[in-house]
């Protein structure tokens, strides 16, 4: 069985206000995993982050991690944990490697050269290591908040929003550089609102809204559950009635009758699969098409499933 | 060891840190501060100063030492402490020092310690500087170090409260500006308080400030206007007043936490 991490039991955080942020939140998080918390804007993302990390005072529950109670153990469970904020928050006329060493020392570990030049190298900072964060472009500073993070090695990392408003490229950068994380064994909770990242890089998956965990599941078995196929073949001519050897299929046809619409698939190949099946029947029958669209729905198209019916 | 009970390193990294902050804007840290309390010195030390008769057995140029020194020191101890945790939680930077391993203890060491040096560099400069223009004795050395030290470390503390107080940049002025400097001008600078009438100096011993300015006054040149031990018991009193707040501060999580 996988080592449990990072263990949330009733987490609960109400505001002044009385506006309530995580409502009896249990989450269990696996050493070494990619933990991607999905959620539109406001569903208590951050507060949870912040609750973990030393930010926001929870109003009930329990945060265990590394088998240490958060409340009782903290220095030595928060020696562990790194946080990349949404923010670019930090002393924007410092120098960069004055701030990462800043960072590693905040955390307790004594000053290393080497271990700072090898963050900055892999973050492609070290050109820039004398330069004030302040002259970077947005993208580097994200970069360098990244590199304070991991200045102390910690064994959780939490990202939040970690590349919101980079451009393409340095996305899929980012991307690498969190993959190598996991290959470095740290385990790694991400929140984004990019839903293929979580897509391309999670192992699972998780769901919050307005303070509940709707659903933690393993990344591929949610596709397979919730995935779905669609294709549509465009008729030559008016089909009357759909053949009984297509009957197998889940098809149906336009108002029209000039197209075909497949729906089906469970997110693990099976939806591409039938439709290959089927294009060579409807050319066996003789049944002429004149264009073909498939689409293969994504994490995107399950979320927004979600959530609509969560509405 | 972060996981122990005192994270020595993240105090030194916050210490040093704030300090290399202070070096990294020198102008406006250590030069403007020893720049006009020079002015002072030329303009009632040297100008003004030498048409004044003695005042309590020692030259008005020599007697208005102690006095700027405390003035300079209550005014930057406080914007240095207020400014260095202000400024992290209006950027947001607060964050790391939230998340990680340090506490009330090493925060407060490292940021007052810093502020308190700051101001300790500052008071030798315009020490050194007095130099040029007045004539003084310092009476007891090491008593003065030690009053210099426990007012840098006080208001040190005091200006941690009001940069965790502080909602806005006027805010974070509106103390230092209202209260502190007309409270240190009215607290004996430039003037025994005996030179008052009564009422006056019956109403000027109310002012807290008074005790601080005579306690170091009497570290220069041997007599004050109150005894010695009444200001270092004001001194020692409001230095535990602020660290007892400070605590309340963490252990509520008060402006720091959500």
């Amino acid at each position: 069985m996988t080592e449990t991490i990072l263990d949330i039991r009733g987490l609960t955080k109400t505001y002044k206000g009385g506006l309530k942020a995580l409502d009896n939140v249990d989450l269990q998080i696996r050493k070494g995993e990619i933990f991607a918390l999905l959620g539109p804007n406001g569903a208590g993302k951050t507060t949870l982050i912040g609750s973990v990390c030393g930010l926001v005072r929870p109003s009930g529950g329990t945060i265990q991690a590394f088998g240490l109670d958060l409340m009782k153990n903290w220095r030595e469970a928060r020696a562990r944990i790194g946080l990349v904020p949404q923010e670019l928050a930090t002393d924007m006329f410092e120098k960069v490697h004055n701030s990462v060493q800043y960072s590693r020392g905040l955390f307790g570990l004594p000053s290393s050269p080497e271990r700072i030049e090898e963050v900055l190298r892999s973050l492609s900072l070290w050109d820039k290591r004398d330069s004030a964060i302040r002259a970077l472009s947005g993208g580097m500073k994200r970069r360098v908040l990244i590199a304070k993070a991991l200045a102390h090695d910690p064994d959780l990392l939490f990202l939040d929003e970690p590349t919101a408003g980079v451009d393409v490229e340095l996305r899929r950068d980012m991307w690498r550089q969190i993959d190598g994380l996991r290959d470095r064994g740290t385990t790694i909770i991400l929140t984004t609102h990019y839903i293929d990242e979580a897509e391309e890089m999670a192992d699972r998956v998780g769901v919050i809204e307005k303070g509940r965990i709707l659903l933690v599941e393993d990344k591929t078995k949610l596709m397979a559950r919730m995935g779905r196929m669609e294709a549509v073949f465009t008729l030559a001519e008016p089909l009357p009635e759909i053949p009984s050897i297509l009957s197998d299929f889940p098809l149906h046809q336009s108002e029209d009758k000039t197209r075909l619409v497949y729906r089906g698939g469970d997110g693990t190949g099976q939806g591409k699969r039938e439709v290959a099946e089927l294009t060579k029947l409807l050319v066996g029958q003789g049944i002429d098409f004149t264009a073909l669209d498939s689409h293969e729905s994504s994490l995107e198209d399950i979320f927004v499933d979600l959530m609509e019916k969560q509405e | 060891m972060s996981g122990g009970l005192f994270n020595a390193r993240g105090t030194w990294a916050i210490f040093h840190h704030e300090l290399m902050r202070a070096f990294r804007t020198w102008i406006g840290s250590i030069f403007s501060p020893v720049l006009t309390t020079s002015l002072y010195f030329i303009v009632f030390g040297a100008a003004i100063g030498s048409r004044i008769s003695e005042v309590n057995g020692v030259s008005y140029g020599a007697f208005i030492v102690p006095g700027l020194l405390m003035l300079t020191l209550l005014s930057e101890s406080t914007s240095n402490a207020s400014f260095g945790i202000y400024m992290p939680r209006f950027t947001g930077a607060i964050y790391e020092l939230l998340s990680a391993p340090v506490g009330f203890v090493e925060t407060l060491l490292g940021f007052v310690g810093a502020a308190a040096v700051k101001s300790l560099i500052i008071a030798a400069i315009i020490l050194l500087t007095a130099t040029l223009f007045v004539d003084y004795q310092i009476a007891h050395p090491v008593y003065a170090l030690g009053f210099i030290l426990l007012i840098s470390a006080a208001f040190s503390l005091f200006g941690f409260i009001l940069g965790i107080w502080a909602d806005g940049f006027e805010r974070l002025q509106i103390v230092p500006v209202l209260f502190l400097t007309p409270l240190t001008f009215l607290g004996g600078t430039f003037y025994s308080i005996d030179m008052l009438g009564e009422p006056w100096r019956t109403v000027a011993l109310i002012n807290p400030i008074v005790y601080l300015v005579n306690g170091l006054r009497w570290t220069f040149t041997g007599s004050s206007d109150v005894g010695i031990w009444i200001s270092l018991s004001m001194t020692l009193g409001f230095l535990a007043v602020c660290v007892a707040v400070i605590a309340v501060v963490y252990k509520t999580g008060w402006r720091l936490r959500d």
